[in-house]
């Protein structure tokens, strides 16, 4: 039985490039919800990306080099939140086998065991209950892949969403598909992409859902990216920037 | 196989309605199979750890096992070759069939013997292999190779099938019902294993303690195929010999479970000599063809030799989103899905093949799965890793094709951006201002393929926190 | 050249770097094992799910049984092995009283000169030298008196096992019965009828092996 760990006073936040240049918002509400548990967060201004685009391209050097300014960036002995489970999982699984063989081997080794993904930040280290003051609304929920099995995060986002008393979760028959995203393959392999967002994107308008609510930014883009191109009526939202606007009474 | 043609593959399998549908359909089935016969979260990945711990055992010991199977097989009666390469396996099956005057071949299932293109060079001699396994044998007669290592003829539906029986075996009534289907096959088929003077399959695992061949079927076939015919052929990739024969009930499990959600299939068939003295059946010579064609190679890399753990299940097929939407013959190669994507481009090189390992979302959906845990992500990622990289020695072949300056450039310059924060708060303000004026040209063009452009943020996080304050140290 | 081959290979596998990697110990069953009547229970299940017809009942019946089950399917010529104590009991039986039955053919020649009869008789009995009931087995040991192809070509296959010999599992069964000592020719595990889902997943039976598999346990 992992002991769950102690609240801490300080934590770093490390917003990912993608919420740095597309949802500032969710960025925003994650910190602070953090804030609103009495905890302080810390944002370094030298953040920019944990590397996985290049890790995952073929170009481990330059991920290498990001990511030694990320550690670098976040060297203090405190909690670093990410609010995406693809780049916590790259911060938390990957950075030690990036590392393999390097001098800084050791640092990103203890960089990668303060890494957590938000969702399970909030619901595991800081037992966080919520009041739902908005108005009846359905939603439904996409695992990303890293959350899922990198991460294993799944149940502590799914945890936070159901404290919203009226919001009415209906899932998805494919929650666990990959939506196509994947970073480059979104890119380098368009037509599989496409068939698969579409095919998620037809999932989501079966649930008859107004909302998809997602703990991956890069998810969200492609996936409103693609029911926007039909035209579709539903949104896409970070868990972050759903919870803060529900407990706003938004 | 150029990226071009592995492009067209997948624009011509996406545009097939009934494909996707057929491996929509079966896809989903299999996975829910699966999920039925491994109900216990905690006992599967037991299992899942023992059958990776064993299988990495036996590869650590490989070549002494391989030694050991030899030894016990030779004991036994049955005659060992072996082969670096398909040519070489293709020799050793011709030249055994045409030492018994042999004309004809019955044959089980056997992924190896698709790796050897044995059929086709079989014909170019005169002797024909009749496929006896029904997904085989539908698409033998269909002309195609298969697209799946365990239902063959999955991509196709009962009405095609039935048109193929109609068209190709003499006499046969065009029927879509299964049972019926079924029985013409049995037919057609009874009289071929009857009358064939040599039997060949695959081996599921060969144990190296007792000199036995372990083969699993369910339709019998493969057992008629090994007993009826005077001669037995086996022929087997050297990565499949364990250590004991206790190491198969795990195995077993495992593989059975992950490949059709059975708990056993109908036949587990344990071979390990020819017909002795005193006995009425069975074969009086048997062979074991031992075939390398690469994997000697793979083994050479720690890393990468886990790749030879596969026990060729296809469950990572079933649970590719990939596979499931492009089918198994948009791969190109004879093994598809993700380990097709691992195992080609390492035997028939980047050039050749590297595409494959690009086309992965990197999900992790059959990793998750794979009955002895094979890393198949991570091993993605090193060919990618290959495909660019600069050092000129290493063991994949075609190592470096992929390099190309505008890539170099991008993720220099993408590095470089990363790793300078003021310059990076600069591009990203900029771009927030401007970047709905992107041109729709290359990468962005791809992505608005299928998707309404990105909206870039008109203040990033990092201004956004600035202005509310948020402490950055 | 096969040699060359060999040691061309084996070579390469040896330049590789060693890994050493210890036997993972196989932990014993958390559970006990099921009694007596479990296992039989269990196996009856699991092999019914998969339409093998499972019959339990006392060592005495089984002669009578087995009348019964070949005269509701018609069978006509029933294969059996002369020179096992099954095929004795059986031969003395019909010696008995043969009125309406199948006629006994016997495996008592090789295959060479006994194919044609082999594939034209209706069904065949045969012992069973065990049985494996966490997933539904019979373990099958053909000899010189009870050849391998008695439970493949004919479309029925009628076993006959004894219900103390079913183990609780494959493991145990290889370990009970020494198999890595002395492995016979074949052996086999049956599970059930023969059958295939290669169309649409659809499942189809007597595909190439027997149609029907009928299995006595005897108490």
């Amino acid at each position: 039985m992992i002991p769950e760990p102690s609240k801490p006073s300080r934590v770093y936040f490390f917003g990912t490039c993608l919420i740095d240049s597309f949802y500032p918002d969710a960025g925003l509400a994650a910190i602070r919800l953090i804030e609103r548990e009495g905890v302080r967060v810390i944002f370094p201004a030298d953040q920019s990306c944990c590397g996985q685009p290049a890790y995952n391209s073929g170009f481990p050097a330059e991920a290498r080099a990001v990511a030694r300014r990320q550690i670098q960036a976040l060297r203090e002995d405190i909690p670093v939140v990410v609010p995406s489970g693809s780049c916590a999982g790259m911060m938390k699984h990957h950075y030690p086998t990036l590392f393999a063989g390097d001098k800084d081997l050791p640092q990103a080794q203890a960089f990668s065991e303060r890494v957590f993904e938000w969702s399970e930040f909030m619901a595991r280290v800081l037992g966080v209950q919520y009041e739902d003051r908005g108005e009846p609304l359905r939603v439904t929920w996409h695992s990303s892949c890293h959350a899922l099995r990198e991460m294993q995060v799944i149940e502590h986002s799914k945890r936070l969403l159901r404290q919203l008393k009226n919001v009415e979760l209906v899932e998805l028959t494919k929650e666990h598909e990959c939506c196509g995203f994947g970073g480059t393959f979104s890119i380098k392999q368009p037509a599989i992409s496409g068939a698969m967002v579409n095919d998620k994107v037809d999932d989501i308008q079966r649930t008859g859902a107004d909302r998809v609510i997602a703990g991956d930014c890069g998810c969200l883009l492609n996936i409103t990216g693609a029911g926007g191109q039909r035209g579709l009526p539903f949104a896409g939202q970070h868990l972050a920037e759903f919870i803060w606007e529900r407990i706003n009474g938004g | 196989m150029a990226a071009e043609s592995f492009e067209k593959n997948v624009d011509r399998a996406l545009a097939d309605a009934q494909l996707r549908k057929n491996f929509a359909f079966a896809m989903g089935n299999f996975i829910l199979k699966r999920k039925a016969v491994f109900s216990d979260t905690e006992e599967t990945e037991r299992l899942r750890t023992l059958g990776n711990a064993i299988k990495q055992r036996a590869l650590s010991r490989l070549p002494d096992l391989l030694v050991q199977l030899e030894a016990a097989c030779t004991r036994n009666g049955i005659r060992v070759h072996w082969a670096e390469t398909p040519a070489v396996a293709n020799r050793i099956v011709l030249e055994t069939i045409e030492s018994h005057a042999g004309t004809r071949v019955v044959k089980g299932k056997s992924m190896v013997s698709e790796e050897m293109h044995l059929n086709a060079f079989l014909g170019t001699h005169g002797i024909e292999a009749v496929e006896t396994d029904l997904g085989e044998f539908i698409i033998q007669l269909a002309g195609e190779t298969p697209s799946h290592i365990i239902v063959p003829a999955i991509h196709k539906n009962k009405m095609q099938i039935a048109k193929i029986f109609h068209d190709k075996i003499p006499g046969a009534p065009y029927t879509e019902d299964v049972a019926e289907l079924t029985a013409i096959a049995r037919r057609t088929l009874r009289r071929k294993f009857y009358e064939a003077g040599i039997g060949l399959s695959g081996v599921n695992f060969a144990v190296a303690e007792t000199g036995t061949l372990c083969l699993v079927e369910n339709e019998g076939n493969g057992r008629l195929c090994t007993t009826v015919p005077p001669v037995h052929i086996a022929v087997m990739g050297l990565e499949k010999v364990v250590e004991k024969l206790d190491d198969l009930p795990p195995l077993l499990r495992l593989l059975t479970g992950s490949a059709t959600g059975q708990l056993v299939t109908t036949y587990v068939n344990l071979i390990t000599s020819p017909r002795r003295t005193g006995e009425k059946d069975g074969p009086t010579e048997v062979h074991l063809v031992i075939l390398d064609n690469g994997r000697s190679r793979i083994y050479q890399d720690p890393e990468l030799r886990q790749t030879l753990q596969c026990v060729r299940c296809g469950t990572c097929l079933n649970h590719c989103p990939v596979y499931t939407r492009i089918g198994g013959h948009a791969y190109g190669f004879v093994y598809p899905g993700p380990i097709g994507k691992i195992l080609t481009p390492q035997v028939e090189g980047l050039e050749k093949a590297g595409e494959l390992a690009f086309a992965s979302s990197l999900c992790g959906a059959c990793e998750e799965v794979c009955p002895v845990k094979i890393p198949i992500a991570s091993l993605l990622r090193r060919l990618r890793d290959e495909s660019y990289s600069g050092e000129p020695q290493g063991i994949v072949p075609g190592r470096g094709c992929k390099q190309n300056l505008a890539e170099r450039l991008a993720w220099k310059s993408w590095a470089f951006l990363n790793t300078h924060p003021r310059l990076n708060r600069m591009v990203t303000s900029l771009l927030g201002m401007a970047g709905d004026y992107l041109p729709p040209a290359g990468p962005l063009e791809r992505w608005m393929r299928y998707r309404t452009e990105p909206e870039f943020a008109r203040k990033g996080l990092h201004r956004r926190a600035k202005e509310e304050g948020i402490a950055d140290e | 050249m096969s040699e060359i081959a060999r040691d061309r290979i084996l070579a390469r596998l040896r330049g590789a770097p060693r890994q050493e990697i210890p036997r993972l110990d196989v932990p014993a069953p958390a559970a006990a094992a099921p009694d007596r009547n479990a296992r039989v229970a269990r196996l009856k299940s699991l092999m019914e799910t998969v339409r093998a017809e499972v019959q339990v009942l006392p060592a005495a019946e089984w002669i009578p049984r087995l009348k019964e089950v070949l005269g509701a399917r018609g069978i006509k010529t029933l294969l059996y092995a002369p020179d096992t104590d099954l095929g004795s009991a059986l031969a003395e039986a019909w010696q008995q009283d043969a009125a309406g039955l199948p006629e006994l053919v016997a495996y008592a020649e090789p295959v060479e000169s006994f194919k044609e009869r082999l594939f034209a008789v209706d069904a065949a009995v045969t012992g069973a030298a065990g049985a494996v009931a966490d997933t539904g087995a019979l373990i099958l040991r053909p000899t010189g008196a009870e050849p391998r192809l008695m439970s493949l070509v004919p479309p029925v296959h009628i076993a006959v096992l004894r219900a103390d010999s079913v183990f609780p599992s494959l493991g145990d069964a290889m370990r009970a019965g020494r198999w890595a000592e002395d492995m016979p020719t074949n052996m086999l595990l049956i599970s059930g009828p023969s059958k295939t889902a290669d169309i649409e997943l659809i499942l189809a039976f007597g595909v190439h092996g027997p149609k029907e598999l009928i299995v006595f346990v005897l108490e």
